[in-house]
C-alpha cells in the first residue's frame, strides 16, 4: 500500500498535483491511500510500504510554514519519494535535524530556501542511474525555489541546482521536476522497488 | 477564491470552470482571446465570438481580448487581459483547461507567476476517456464545431459528445492515433449547456466551410 501525501493548500490543486500520481498507480493496479500532510496519523505510516510526497503550485509555500508537520521523515524507515515541494520538504527536514534551537530553525529555513524559477520542459543529465533515469532526459519543471543538497544526501544530476537527490544510506529520494508529466517510469520504479 | 476562467467556449475550459466552482471557488470573470490567426499556438478560435453568448447564459462577465495571434506576442495580450481581470474583478488566480499541452500551460504559468496569482489546471494529465465520460455524467451538452485531422470529416461536425462519440473516437485513436480529447487539435468543440449555465443554448442555423484537405469548420448561429 502506497501512501500519497498532498502538500496542496488548495484542494483544487490536488487535481493537478496529486491525481496524476494516483493515476500512475491506478494504471499499474497498485493500491494506495491519499492524505493531506496536516491529517496524517501514526497508523498511516504503519500501513504504508512506500511514501510519495507530491508537489504543489508555484504560489503555495504553506508547506514551508508547516515544516514541523514533516519531522517524521528521518524516523520512517521506508522508501520515500519527494516531488518538487516534496523534495524541498525532505531537504529542509534534514537541514532542521541539525538545528536545536527554534531561532536557529527560523534562520536556517530562510538561509536554505533559494530562488530559481524553472517552468516547462528542460533537459537534465543524470550521471548515474536514478530510479530508471540515466543520461539526458527531458523533464517538466514547475518551481520557484530549491534547497541546497542536505549533508546526508548525494546529487544524481550534472546541473547548476540539485534536480535529483538520494539519501546516502536510506531509500529516500527527491526530484525537483514533476515525473508524473514526462517521466512516469521513475514513479513506477519506486513502487516496484 | 475569486478566479478568472480562461475561456475558449469549448469543453475543456468549461469543465475546468465547473470543477473550480464545485471546489468552492468563485468564477468572477471569463477571459477569451480572440485571435486573428486561425493557426494560433495558444488560442483556439472556432466560435470564440459566441463566448459572449455563453457568458450571458452563465451570467458571468467576460473580458474579450483581441490579438493578432503572432507567436509569443499573443502572450502579451493574454497578460494584459489577466491584469485587467486582477484590477477590475480582484481575481486571485486563473483557471485553465489544459490537459497535456505544456506549451500552453507553461506560458500561462509564467504569466500568473509574474503577477503572483494562482494558476489552476484541474484537468492536468487527466485520462482523456475519463474526461469525456465526466462531461456526459455531469450533463455537459457539447458539439463538434471543427475537425482538422484525417479521417475526421464533415460528418463529424455538429455531433454531440455522447457514448457513441466516445466509442467512435476511441476506434480512431486505436487505428489513426487521433487523440480522443482532441488535445492535438484534431477537433474542436462548443458547449451549448452545462451546470454553469442558467439557460441552455440552441443552434438556430449553421454553415460548414472546408478550410483544407482534412479541415472543416462549422459556424453556428445561436438562439
Amino acid at each position: 500500500m502506497i501512501l500519497i501525501i498532498s502538500t496542496c493548500k488548495e484542494k483544487l490543486h490536488e487535481l493537478e498535483f496529486v491525481k496524476p500520481i494516483e493515476q500512475v498507480l491506478k494504471t499499474k493496479k497498485i493500491s494506495f491511500f491519499t492524505k493531506h500532510y496536516s491529517k496524517l496519523k501514526k497508523g498511516d505510516f504503519a500501513n504504508a510500504s512506500k511514501i510519495i510526497i507530491c508537489g504543489t503550485s508555484l504560489q503555495d509555500n504553506q508547506f514551508i510554514k508547516d515544516i514541523n508537520c514533516f519531522r517524521w521523515i528521518p524516523e520512517i524507515n521506508k522508501p520515500i519519494l519527494g516531488i518538487c515541494a516534496g523534495m524541498q520538504i525532505i531537504s529542509l527536514v534534514y537541514e532542521l535535524e541539525r538545528q536545536v534551537k527554534e531561532l536557529d530553525i527560523k534562520n536556517n529555513l530562510n538561509h536554505a530556501l533559494k530562488t530559481q524559477t524553472e517552468i516547462g520542459y528542460y533537459f537534465e543529465f543524470f550521471n548515474r542511474d536514478f530510479l530508471s533515469l540515466e543520461g539526458e532526459h527531458e523533464v517538466y519543471h514547475l518551481h520557484n525555489n530549491y534547497i541546497s543538497i542536505p549533508k546526508d544526501f548525494v546529487s544524481f544530476t550534472k546541473s547548476r541546482i540539485p534536480q535529483a537527490i538520494k539519501h546516502k544510506q536510506k531509500e529516500i529520494y527527491g526530484v525537483l521536476f514533476h515525473p508524473e508529466v514526462r517521466n512516469k517510469k521513475l514513479i513506477e520504479e519506486l513502487i516496484h522497488m | 477564491m475569486k478566479l478568472a476562467l480562461l475561456f475558449s467556449g469549448g469543453k475543456d475550459s468549461l469543465y475546468a470552470g465547473y470543477l473550480a466552482k464545485k471546489y468552492g471557488h468563485q468564477i468572477s470573470c471569463l477571459i477569451s482571446i480572440l485571435s486573428e490567426n486561425k493557426e494560433s499556438y495558444m488560442f483556439h478560435t472556432p466560435s470564440i465570438e459566441k463566448t459572449k453568448i455563453q457568458a450571458q447564459a452563465m451570467q458571468i462577465p467576460i473580458i474579450i481580448q483581441k490579438t493578432k495571434g503572432k507567436k509569443e506576442l499573443e502572450l502579451k495580450d493574454l497578460e494584459e487581459a489577466i491584469r485587467l481581470a486582477v484590477k477590475k474583478y480582484k481575481i486571485e488566480g486563473v483557471i485553465t483547461g489544459a490537459i497535456q499541452s505544456v506549451y500552453q500551460s507553461s506560458r500561462i504559468q509564467k504569466i500568473c507567476n509574474k503577477l503572483k496569482i494562482e494558476c489552476f489546471n484541474p484537468l492536468w494529465q487527466k485520462d482523456e476517456i475519463e474526461h469525456l465520460n465526466d462531461l456526459i455524467k455531469n450533463k455537459f451538452n457539447v458539439i463538434i464545431t471543427g475537425v482538422f485531422a484525417y479521417p475526421l470529416d464533415k460528418n463529424w461536425l455538429g455531433r454531440k459528445i455522447d457514448k457513441k462519440f466516445i466509442k467512435n473516437i476511441s476506434e480512431l485513436n486505436k487505428k489513426y492515433k487521433i487523440n480522443t480529447a482532441g488535445e492535438r487539435r484534431e477537433y474542436e468543440t462548443f458547449v451549448l449547456n452545462s451546470p454553469l449555465f442558467k439557460k441552455g443554448l440552441k443552434v438556430k442555423s449553421f454553415k460548414d466551410t472546408k478550410e483544407g484537405e482534412n479541415s472543416w469548420r462549422r459556424e453556428i448561429e445561436l438562439k
